[in-house]
Order: structure tokens, then sequence, then C-alpha cells
């Protein structure tokens, strides 16, 4: 399976290691609302089809990048750095 | 800096070859250059671009590599470069980087990290056998970091028979075995 690195282009996913959902960008105050961050540290979404998830560019810039995969054909959809979506969404960095 | 009399020993350690020959490929360990890594630190990039442009020192665009003079530089990523000095001028090549950079970049020593593979002959059979790098579009002024025998290292392309591999210095008995593996079974 190909990446497409936002910078670096099409690499190896052999180079990258997997976290998971991208919806673990946006974690809530875990002291002023318990139970969303309940939610968030143990309910996901298991979609069959269209996820966004975060993969981390280990074995090269070590950039972390929000990738958009169909689950079921492995389609690869899109991929942004994860910086930027976290800054699209008022984050300091 | 004070005068010593002490030599660096390679990393391969002082009983193997310096230049080790596989058919037309050569492989050998080059000491002569001292690395520091370059960070610029949150919203100062084009403070630390305009400083380096005036100092004379390369900072390239992603995937690629530029010699300069002495320095040469080439990308590790967003906001990043590792920066190298001939090992004779620049001993203390971070000590003199955050002179220049000062306050709006961090510097990191590399140079005891990595160990320093000089590969020359015909390229291609021997690397697509290594790492999944596309040598036809990794054209002489690239620069990346990729895995050679499962090992994260900087694979600088300096000229169309000629690569410098950068991998851990603490692995170096390993990668370099993996290069002459992969010569052999080439050629």
């Amino acid at each position: 399976m190909l990446i497409p690195h936002p910078i670096l282009g099409l690499r190896d996913a052999q180079e990258f290691t997997y976290l998971g959902d991208a919806a673990l960008i946006d974690r809530p105050d875990g002291l002023a609302n318990p139970e969303a961050f309940h939610d968030y540290l143990y309910l996901r979404d298991n979609p069959a089809g269209i996820h966004r998830e975060l993969w981390f560019h280990e074995q090269g810039d070590r950039s972390w990048i929000v990738v958009t995969r169909n689950t079921v054909t492995h389609e690869i959809l899109g991929a942004v750095l994860a910086q930027d979506v976290a800054r699209a969404r008022g984050r300091s960095r | 800096m004070c005068e010593h009399r002490l030599r660096a020993r390679p990393a391969l350690g002082i009983d193997q070859p310096d230049v080790v020959a596989v058919g037309p490929v050569r492989i050998a360990e080059s000491m002569g250059t001292a690395l520091g890594s370059l960070a610029s630190r949150r919203g100062r990039d084009d403070e630390v671009r305009r400083i380096a442009a005036d100092a004379g020192i390369p900072l390239p665009a992603p995937g690629q590599m530029v010699r300069q003079g002495d320095w040469a530089g080439f990308w590790l990523a967003p906001s990043q470069w590792m920066i190298e000095g001939p090992q004779d001028t620049y001993e203390d090549i971070a000590a003199v980087l955050k002179t220049i950079f000062g306050e709006s970049a961090s510097v990191t020593e590399q140079t005891d990290a990595w160990v320093r593979l000089e590969v020359t002959g015909p390229l291609r059979p021997m690397f697509e056998r290594l790492c999944n790098l596309d040598l036809v579009r990794f054209v002489p002024g690239s620069a990346t970091r990729t895995i050679i025998e499962h090992l994260g290292c900087y694979v600088l392309r300096q000229a169309d028979d000629r690569i410098t591999l950068l991998g851990p210095r603490s692995s170096a008995a390993s990668l370099h075995h993996a290069l002459i593996s992969a010569a052999r079974s080439a050629f």
C-alpha cells in the first residue's frame, strides 16, 4: 500500500505506523467533562467504508498524517498533515 | 579548542578493511564529516532562513540536499535540516551552529550518532534489493530517510553512481553486512 505523503509524495506503508481514528485529535478536557472524555477514550466508530485515521511516518520525516481510507477496498482518498488539521480547528500546534 | 592527539575510531572497528569491493561496487566507511541537526523554533522559520542565507548554510527543500562551499545540508522534516561540514574544520559543529543561529533554532550534535557509508558503482541492482526507493526518480541531489535492513537510514544520492548512507552507528556492522550481501546477490 502506498500512502501519498503531503510533503514527500507516494511512500510505502511499511515506513508508517498506524494509530487509529483521527477523532483522537479532538481530546476533550477530562476534568471539565468526564463523560465526553470517557466517550473519547473508549467509544470508536468502526466503519466499513470511508475512515479518517492517523498515521505516523516513523521511518521517514516523522510527520503525523491524517489519511482518508476506504476500509473495505483499502483505497486511499487523501492525506493531509495532522498539524494542519489541528491548526484548522484552532489549536496552536 | 584544546590540542589533542586522539584519533576517532571507525564505527566498523579498526580491523575492517577501508574499502570492500564486490564486483563493480565499492563500499567504504567515511569519517571526515561533522553533522549537526538544526530545527527552527516555532514561528521563527523566516529568521532561520535569513540567518542561513547570510552564513552561506544551505537549507534545502523537502527531499533534497545541497552542497554550498564548505557546508552541505539535507532536509529531515518540516523546519528541520541536517547540516554537514568538514570534521577538520567543524569538529565542534553544534557549537558553531548554535553561535550562528542563537535562539532562533535548536541544534543537536549528530556526528557520533551515525555511521557514514559511501557506496559507489552501479547502484540500482543493489538498492532495489535493499530498500523501496525508486532510484530512477531518486535523482542526484535527492535525500530521504527510509528503511534498510530494518534500520532507519538517510540515503543521499550524491551522483548517478554514488550514494552516501547514514545509518545508526550502533548498528554499523549490521548495515555494512546488509550492503555487502546485497552487492554479492546483485553481482
